[in-house]
């Protein structure tokens, strides 16, 4: 029989105020097994943790509960605190009375009876809990890198200069990532390029950090310190080692009739290409389904220029297999798609753009060398229109509901700059609100309405007109004023919410990292861990993980390497304890185990038994204890109920349920 | 029908939640604060293939009025593919919970996120709904025998 | 007992199938001979092993031999030497399903697949108000033989040549027993008293064997899952009064567990203490309805719907409507599937697909 002390904290007035903590105490003391019983205001305090201990030390405790917030917040701090006394740290059970029941019940008599409910059910679970040891793991000193940005060129830096090795994977032939296609960044004005280009060159220099663009990830397997990755190294057509990038085999190309992602479209490029000008590596790649040779056997016009003889049409993709101990997630975002938003007239006029291509316009590598004009007709626009929030904030299905958070600030960054190079062009921004929290936003912003004279109206845009002179009419609400607002405009830029990257589903479910309903990928905690995945060694660099800007992707990016170098520098991870196990005399050798396990941990052997002085070799389920995860699909295809799992075994949940149903 | 007044039904309802998405989401559901009936107690599992039939049973035996299987969403199961077998296994079994007479009502699965704390308040009041309009589970405490 | 089984002459095919398992005893090729023996009425042989040409003597092999006697090959395949074991077309699913799952040694088993007229049922008869039998004519023989003669000392090839010949024994769909009870001669249908299972018939065809022998006759004449339709058509009380009134019968005496091939536990989850269920006697009334829809869960997706359960449950309930239930399910969401058709293929509970059925509130009910 356990000794059961049970602490019920009163989380200040967060459990106290809607759940009697004194009756929670008496109905505990009534359970069988439960010697001990107090409450305390704040049981995770210094002050709270020495009572358990002095409890589990006076009392001779053999299992604790304690009723406060979940288990996902302090279960680790009571874990602790028992071992502190001398108690196997699996001898700790919680009751969620907060999340569960005082915060979302007003009626005390109702919450108080649920409090002691859960109270009961945590108890009943504990007299069944069994002291487990974890095990231990080994850690792959090396990082992975999925996706090379600046959020994943800094996560990559920052390990290396560690001391670790880290592979970068892109999937563009390019590392850069959406900054390096912005003219300018807020709110200092530098030069997007000159602040960027700088850590490309050092993350290509540095001896630890391996780049492999235009690849993918293609399988993931193990777990946190000793992942197995494939990556597919899409066949580039340019021998890597050879080339020179001499650009000659990109002027000569004659298929220069692909759209130019990097330009968003806006121009065109040839069919052999690197992206920009600065790109890393200067490697280029063919584009197959744009190559000639590719498509009809002709031309190869490419490989009689190229001096250093390094076009392939023969490569191959290739397949790398690499161990890591350690994966960030930097995959970043792109822009949404604007069907759904026809009624800015994105899709009738060349003159209705979306900010991230008025940055390609206003660079001086960009499609117009510079020079702000319309695309339609090359004239210089008089009159532009800024319009927010174009997807975001979005009340229902056809946009996203989040903002975008980099939308305000770019966009006093584009007015700023047009007013300043051309001081005669009038510039309008319709927006909802303008959110600017961050270390000189809010001044850059006034900057722009005071200094620079830009009419910001806070009202929405309900229709762009294109007109036959070649002008866009402007429907707008001024909703200060109350009043209709028409603009006849030259140019119309819309601020598309962004996204994250299409890929980062595929690499979510990969990494079975979870994911939101706009596909960002979770945080372990929204407040106390927004770095790392819930799962174990993945962590979360930049965009993918929610909007920010460039200030903040470097800082989080910094704070994934930090945790990663945290994981790497260990030799040893101490494994989950809660493991599937199979009952030697109740197994049947059966196989259907085997069939669901997700990790291939269980394998048979013939062994020797004794059965009740029945002595015979039979076909027997071993789980590996190192490669199980304890998700416990085993245990339901068992049907002799001869797999269990340790921490959450059959019996242990069925007194739960009959705690509750009681 | 008696005219006493009849005392409140108070449902008794068992809620698994896997422990990454669908205990987080309900997690999440507190700290937003958005509210469900008192009725609905959860039993944290690590992943919603841990919860064996037996259990699901077990609950019906011991006088629940419904059953509810909460766990990541298809695709995004922490274990990769626990919640594809909680499907299929759910699935027949509550198919064949109905097919004695328990009604499929009592019974759900749904997919919740971490992120999902809207979606779980909302789950569990529609399915305290649904409990109420079925009324108490009473067949399943009826004596062995028939008359 | 003795003097109520009256001596009759070997059937052709009890003697035919003797006659086999002597030469492979005599030449060694197996250690015993698992089959049926003689019970103490005209309708009740039971499984039994046979390690000589003298025990042999009792052996027997009528339209009375239901029984599935995969399940004793898991015993058989722990002993020494070859076991030669009799098999029925739908015994093969089962011994292909206990392959699958390790629990039989395929090296151990010399598989013989007999032939099959559709096996009879006692119960039935009594049904029919026919009490207290003596004797049944036409019922001798298990399934159909060439004749004495040629049937025996044959070797695949012969025997697939003999397939291809014509049969001489009767293969009557319209079959009539000839029933001696203590009260007189009463006749009824063959098909009229044959299990529930042979009016669903699998087919002819053997899954697994080394050598074949005797023909089957095609018994089907019933769609599988009418019962199963019927009682998902009631309304939801119906259902449960139709159970209820079944499953109130069951007094736990687990003949349907120990002679279902699928349930081949060392020990059942029922009997252990793993989720503290162990009582025997129902301690309320929702035991046995976790029992047998437990045991149904535990064999969904490995039954091969071989009828044994409600062939031996002494209380009657159609045991069997909990598995075609949970077959009907996996067929219509999973696609179709037949446990035990080979020895390899992953069951529908050990595999999915990315967009499986989901588990929705209601199923148009």
């Amino acid at each position: 029989m356990q000794r059961i002390g049970v602490f019920v904290c009163h989380c200040g007035s967060n459990i106290a105020a809607t759940v009697d903590v004194k009756k929670v105490v008496e109905m505990a003391l009534m359970e069988p097994g439960v010697v001990h019983a107090e409450d305390y205001p704040y049981m995770c305090s210094e002050a709270g943790q020495a009572k358990i201990l002095e409890a589990i030390k006076t009392q001779g405790l053999t299992g604790i509960v304690v009723c406060s917030c979940s288990p996902r917040m302090h279960e680790t701090t009571f874990r602790k605190a028992a071992e502190r006394a001398g108690l196997n740290p699996y001898m700790v059970e919680i009751a969620n009375i907060r999340e569960h029941c005082s915060w979302i019940h007003k009626d005390t008599t109702e919450a108080t009876k649920k409090a002691v409910i859960l109270a009961r059910a945590a108890i009943a679970k504990v007299n069944l809990n069994a002291p487990l040891q974890p095990g231990e793991s080994r850690v792959t000193k090396r990082a992975l890198i999925i996706g090379g940005g600046i959020a994943g060129i800094q996560t990559a830096l920052d390990i290396a200069d560690a001391g670790y090795e880290v592979d970068i994977v892109e999937q563009s032939p390019s590392i850069g990532g959406r900054m390096s296609q912005l003219d300018k960044t807020f709110p200092t004005l530098d030069c997007s390029a000159c602040i960027l280009t700088p850590k490309m060159v050092e993350a290509n220099a540095h001896e630890k950090i391996h780049i492999y663009t235009y690849s993918e990830v293609e399988k993931v397997s193990g777990f946190v310190g000793d992942f197995t990755v494939d990556i597919r190294k899409k066949a580039r057509s340019v021998d890597m080692d050879k080339c020179t990038g001499c650009g000659v085999c990109q002027e000569k190309c004659p298929s220069k009739k692909t759209p130019s992602e990097f330009n968003r479209g806006l121009n065109n490029r040839s069919a052999i290409y690197t992206p920009f000008a600065q790109a890393i590596p200067n490697v280029p790649v063919i584009d197959r389904e744009a190559c000639i040779k590719f498509k009809t056997g002709k031309c190869g016009l490419c490989e009689k220029v190229c001096q250093a003889g390094a076009i392939d049409y023969e490569q191959q993709d290739e397949i790398i297999t690499e161990k890591y101990g350690a994966i960030v997630v930097a995959t970043g975002f792109d822009v949404i798609k604007l069907d759904n938003y026809d009624e800015y007239a994105y899709s009738q006029s060349k003159d209705v753009i979306t900010s991230l291509e008025l940055e390609r316009i206003m660079n001086a590598a960009g499609p117009t060398k510079g020079h702000l004009e319309r695309l339609s007709d090359g004239r210089a626009p008089k009159e532009i229109v800024f319009v927010q929030c174009v997807g975001s904030r979005c009340a229902d299905e056809r946009g996203k509901s989040y903002c975008s958070k980099i939308c305000c600030m770019y966009t006093a960054k584009h007015a700023m700059l047009i007013r300043d190079k051309y001081p005669d062009t009038h510039v309008t921004v319709f927006y909802i609100d303008v959110r600017t929290p961050g270390k000189n936003f809010d001044e850059f912003y006034r900057r722009a309405v005071e200094e620079y004279g830009v009419d910001y109206i806070k009202g929405q845009v309900g229709k762009v007109l294109p007109q036959p002179d070649g002008t866009l009419l402007v429907q707008g609400a001024d909703l200060i004023d109350n009043h209709q607002v028409l603009i006849r405009a030259d140019m119309v830029v819309l601020a598309a919410a962004i996204e994250p990257n299409p890929s980062v589903r595929g690499i979510a479910t990969m990494l079975t990292a979870s994911i939101d309903t706009n596909n960002f990928l979770t945080e372990a905690h929204p407040k106390l861990r927004p770095v790392e995945s819930p799962t174990a060694g993945v962590f979360l660099s930049g965009v993918c993980q929610g909007p920010k800007d460039i200030p903040e992707t470097v800082a989080q990016a910094g704070a994934a390497a930090v945790k990663a170098i945290g994981l790497l520098a260990k030799d040893k991870l101490t494994t989950n304890p809660c493991t599937a196990h199979s009952d030697e005399l109740l197994c049947n050798g059966c196989s259907t185990c085997a069939h669901v396990c997700p990790y291939g941990a269980i394998t048979y052997e013939d062994k020797q038994v004794n059965d009740h002085g029945i002595r015979e070799v039979r076909r027997l389920a071993v789980v590996n204890s190192a490669l199980c995860q304890g998700c416990g699909a085993c245990t339901v295809a068992c049907p002799s109920g001869a797999m269990d799992l340790k921490g959450f075994s059959n019996r242990q949940i069925i007194a739960e349920v009959d705690a509750i149903c009681r | 029908m008696s005219i006493e007044a009849k005392e409140e039904f108070r449902p008794k309802i068992v809620a698994f939640c896997c422990n990454w998405c669908s205990y987080a989401g309900a997690d999440l559901a507190g700290s937003s604060r958005l509210g469900y009936p008192a009725d609905v107690k959860i039993i944290r599992v690590p992943c919603s293939c841990r919860v064996n039939p037996m259990f699901v049973l077990r609950a019906f035996e011991k006088g629940a009025d419904g059953v509810i299987l909460c766990g990541c969403h298809p695709g995004d199961c922490h274990y990769s593919t626990g919640n594809y077998y909680t499907r299929r296994r759910m699935k027949l079994l509550f198919s064949m919970l109905d097919y004695i007479g328990v009604e499929n009502g009592r019974t759900r699965v749904e997919w919740v996120s971490a992120a999902e704390g809207v979606k779980f308040s909302t789950t569990m009041n529609e399915f305290v709904a649904k409990i109420h309009s079925l009324g108490k589970n009473v067949r399943l405490e009826d004596l062995r025998c028939k008359n | 007992m003795q003097e109520l089984i009256r001596e009759t002459k070997p059937s052709a095919s009890s003697q035919a199938l003797v006659h086999r398992a002597c030469e492979l005893l005599s030449d060694g090729t197996v250690a015993r001979v698992l089959g049926w023996k003689k019970g103490d009425l005209p309708y009740n042989p039971e499984p039994a092993f046979f390690d000589s040409a003298e025990a042999l003597s009792s052996f027997t092999y009528d339209a009375f031999c239901g029984a599935n006697l995969s399940k004793y090959m898991i015993e058989a395949s722990r002993l020494e030497g070859k076991t030669l074991v009799f098999l029925k077309p739908c015994d093969t699913y089962s011994f292909n399903q206990l392959i699958k799952e390790h629990r039989v040694d395929r090296e151990k088993a010399y598989i013989v697949g007999i032939g099959c007229t559709g096996k009879l049922s006692g119960e039935k008869i009594h049904a029919l108000g026919i009490k207290a039998v003596e004797a049944i004519e036409g019922a001798e023989d298990g399934m159909l033989c060439e004749g004495q003669e040629s049937a025996s000392g044959k070797t695949r090839a012969a025997e697939e040549a003999a397939a291809a010949a014509e049969i001489v024994a009767p293969a009557d769909p319209d079959a009539v027993l000839t029933i001696q009870t203590l009260y007189g001669e009463k006749t009824c249908a063959y098909d009229e008293v044959m299990l529930e299972r042979c009016h669903v018939c699998k087919g002819k065809e053997h899954k697994i064997y080394d050598e074949l022998l005797g023909q089957s006759r095609e018994t089907k004449n019933a769609d599988r899952f009418a019962e199963v339709e019927r009682i998902e058509a009631m309304s939801p009380q119906e259902r449960f009064a139709f159970f209820q009134s079944e499953l109130s019968k069951c007094i736990r005496c687990n003949a349907c567990r120990n002679v279902c091939p699928a349930c081949s536990c060392r020990k059942c989850v029922f009997d252990s203490n793993k989720f503290d269920s162990s009582q025997k006697a129902n301690v309320d009334s929702f035991e046995e309805k976790m029992f047998h829809i437990i045991r149904a869960f535990h064999v969904a997706g490995r039954c091969t719907d071989c009828g044994e359960c409600s062939r031996v449950c002494p209380q009657g309930i159609p045991l069997h409507l909990f598995n075609r239930k949970f077959i009907k399910d996996i067929d219509t969401f999973y696609g179709e599937f037949q446990a035990g058709e080979d020895a390899e293929t992953k069951g529908p509970l050990t595999s999915f697909t990315l967009d499986d059925a989901e588990p929705g509130i209601a199923e148009g009910r």
